[in-house]
């Protein structure tokens, strides 16, 4: 066990994506009524039908009541203080040209790694990336095009491909699903949004990187991923904001919709800024994510490294609609310092034959409070469902916490359900094996977590892989003495 | 010059005295061993000569090559060369001992200014090691202690000597519960270590492992103390005659 000495109480964690870029932007005044969204549709030009949708989803929300079942605290949110768009005011939300967009935004993303222009970027991958509201850059669209790919912002997608969108928007995640969904359903201002058509496997990992960086403002992105029959896409979202003192609120929506023989991975790395030491600012993620395997034998699996934000709370699901269609979810979720975290996952099994694996990973230190939340439940009609779910937890000394809350619901006979939950704490003996190896107890530290997390961390593809053991060790920084 | 030098040295844990007045020095080369009764203090000797909390050292000095060893972290020490094979290795699930070993291994080449060693040589490195103590490369792969049997986790303690080759080296009951063949095989793996410059400080309560390696000189720790030092003529009286009749020495 690690002593009290041990483990270090004034923890001092450093962020490394903490900087502000000074650049203009047009952020429209604090408050939320329909007035508010009639001029978000209409700064990007909105089609009639998503203004109507809207607007039905803001008379929804405002029936409905901030729901309180999580384990997660927080002061009350104050809706009408939050300002629900900000643009970097020099780039023309339509463009994707890069010669357009603002070189300290272009700056920007290079210093947090991400290079937007074409020639830098790394083979293999296309980038998206949001900027505040708006999508500022969407690289080897053209490549990607004459597969028939459509990867582009969801404001273009709104303009340009409203059929589809028309087609699958909130036919996962209804408007109205949840209090944070019908705010996101409202406001939602930018995100990605991909079409693989029928046949093609994607050659390239997509992948957006979201960034908040004016302050007092929220973040209300929307994904709209649909893997047509017999496709295949992998899929990577990342996402970091300046280090403010003030709490910033994060309410994404991500729809995942795979046809017959389809196949989506979809992957997160999630690195918004957690707060300070005293558990001051931060980002507060509240986050709807949710798959449907709608044609049979489709496979959607989730894997996310949950590391930064104030508090985490989302549970990525799958509905298992189609005959022997797949759902998997592996998570590794660190809290330290004042860090909270409720995540897990939602599998709902509706289909014959459908099977879901959860592999949830839980480390906790500091004061962080870490809880895995997971309903697995299987429909009268789902004859043979197979669920397996393993959730361990990691502790770093003895002011954090973990826990665990399985929800299983089965209402047939021939489905198989298997739950299994372990607890440990990292011992000092183990750390003293590696000091006498000669590794510092930081390297310890992170080795072993690492080994802990090494399931998870193995399903991300090799960029992110690496990334995520480098946040870990970044997140992981002042948690023992 | 003497690699280990200590100096009337006196530790408690919690406030009881374990070692008093301890004196050894350890020349470059050397081989030494170190018997003696339950609660004498010998694993206590090893714990303080890496560093392990939890003890209180009240006197003394401890020399590695010439300079102050006290006064250094616990992986400073390792990193210097000085290395403990467990008496009862821990296990560190998920974590390879390949793993492992290439984070020390790196660890030690930075601290000596040297390059570190990319993967692939780095895993023949380890390889050669292995074949070395007849282990298989998917041993490699198995994550630390992990339902290692007694043996396997001495051999992995070997194995981790071989692969960062410390100056001094102490063995804590690496011969407990091992029977003959594992016997023979972790004294092999000594002798293949030994040459002119490395030392060694064997903690032990047999003589049969001895007998495979011939130390230079056998001490006896009895209350705190070393009370008598010998060849290994005295490790054979000790069997014979166990430790009864040295206790009018110790008093």
């Amino acid at each position: 066990m690690l002593d009290s000495n041990a483990v270090n109480s004034a923890i001092s964690q450093s962020y490394k994506h903490g900087f502000v870029t000074a650049i203009p932007s047009d952020t429209i005044p604090t408050g939320l009524n329909e007035g508010v969204i009639r001029l978000i549709s209409a700064k990007k030009r909105e089609p009639e039908f998503m203004l109507s949708w809207r607007l039905a989803a803001y008379r929804h929300w405002q029936g409905m009541t901030e729901p309180r079942w999580s384990s997660v605290r927080y002061p009350t949110i104050d809706y009408q203080n939050i300002s629900y768009y900000s643009s970097p005011l020099t780039n023309n939300p339509d463009s994707i040209d890069l010669k357009d967009v603002d070189p300290k935004l272009l700056a920007t993303y290079e210093k947090l790694g991400i290079p937007l222009s074409e020639r830098l970027s790394l083979a293999g991958v296309a980038v998206d990336a949001v900027f505040d509201s708006v999508s500022v850059a969407t690289t080897h669209k053209k490549k990607l095009a004459k597969l028939g790919i459509v990867f582009c912002s969801m404001s273009e997608a709104v303009r340009e491909h409203s059929a589809l969108v028309q087609r699958f928007l909130g036919s996962v995640v209804p408007p109205g699903d949840n209090f944070f969904a019908a705010l996101n359903a409202s406001v939602f201002s930018d995100g990605s949004f991909c079409y693989i058509p029928p046949g093609v496997r994607c050659p390239m990992e997509l992948s957006t990187y979201f960034r908040i960086n004016a302050a007092g403002t929220g973040q209300f992105e929307r994904t709209l991923i649909i893997a047509d029959k017999n496709s295949y896409v992998s899929y990577l979202e990342g996402c970091t904001a300046p280090q403010r003192d003030r709490h910033q609120l994060h309410a994404a929506v991500v729809e995942l919709i795979a046809m017959e023989g389809a196949e989506i991975k979809y992957s997160t790395v999630q690195n918004w800024y957690p707060g300070d030491a005293e558990g001051n600012g931060g980002i507060y993620n509240f986050v709807t994510k949710r798959g449907e395997c709608r044609g049979d034998r489709s496979r959607i699996s989730w894997t996310q490294v949950e590391t930064g934000s104030a508090i985490t709370w989302k549970y990525p699901s799958v509905i298992l609609r189609g005959e022997g269609s797949v759902g998997r979810f592996h998570s590794v979720a660190l809290t330290n310092n004042h860090q909270q975290a409720d995540t897990g996952t939602k599998m709902i099994h509706i289909g014959h034959n459908t099977r879901s694996t959860i592999l949830s990973k839980g480390i906790s230190a500091g004061f962080g409070h870490n809880a895995y939340r997971g309903l697995v439940k299987v429909l009268a009609a789902a004859r043979g469902a197979r669920n397996h779910s393993q959730c361990d937890s990691l502790l770093l000394g003895n002011t954090c916490s973990a826990h665990t809350y399985p929800y299983i619901e089965v209402k047939n006979k021939s489905s198989k359900v298997e739950h299994e939950a372990t607890t440990s704490r990292i011992s000092e003996e183990q750390l003293f094996y590696c000091q006498q190896r000669g590794l510092s107890r930081e390297q310890a530290v992170s080795l072993i977590v690492n080994g802990f997390c090494q399931e998870v961390l193995r399903e991300l593809p090799m960029e992110f892989s690496v990334e995520a053991r480098k946040l870990l060790e970044v997140n992981l920084e002042g948690s023992v003495g | 010059m003497n690699i280990l030098e200590i100096q009337n040295l006196q530790v408690s844990v919690m406030n009881k005295p374990i070692l008093r007045g301890l004196e050894l020095r350890l020349g470059a080369g050397e081989i030494h061993a170190i018997m003696g009764p339950n609660g004498s203090g010998k694993s206590t000797l090893a714990n303080i000569l890496v560093g392990r909390g939890d003890y209180q050292i009240t006197a003394g000095t401890i020399r590695y090559q010439g300079e102050d060893l006290i006064v250094r972290s616990p992986e400073e020490r390792a990193m210097a060369g000085v290395f403990l094979a467990f008496q009862n290795p821990v296990e560190i699930p998920g974590v390879s001992n390949a793993r492992l070993l290439k984070e020390a291994f790196n660890a030690h080449r930075r601290y000596g200014h040297l390059p570190e060693m990319d993967a692939m040589t780095f895993r023949t490195h380890l390889q050669e090691r292995a074949k070395h103590l007849g282990l298989s490369d998917d041993w490699l792969l198995r994550p630390i202690n992990v339902g290692f049997s007694g043996g396997e986790k001495k051999r992995n303690e070997l194995l981790q000597m071989l692969v960062l080759e410390p100056n001094l080296a102490i063995l804590d009951e690496i011969d407990s519960g091992l029977d003959i063949d594992a016997l023979t095989d972790v004294a092999n793996g000594i002798n293949a270590l030994r040459n002119n410059l490395r030392s060694m400080l064997l903690i032990t309560h047999y003589p049969r492992l001895l007998e495979q390696v011939h130390p230079d000189k056998v001490h006896v720790l009895i209350g705190g103390k070393i009370v008598m030092t010998g060849g290994m003529d005295l490790a054979g009286r000790l069997e014979e005659q166990g430790y009864g009749w040295l206790s009018e020495v110790a008093a």
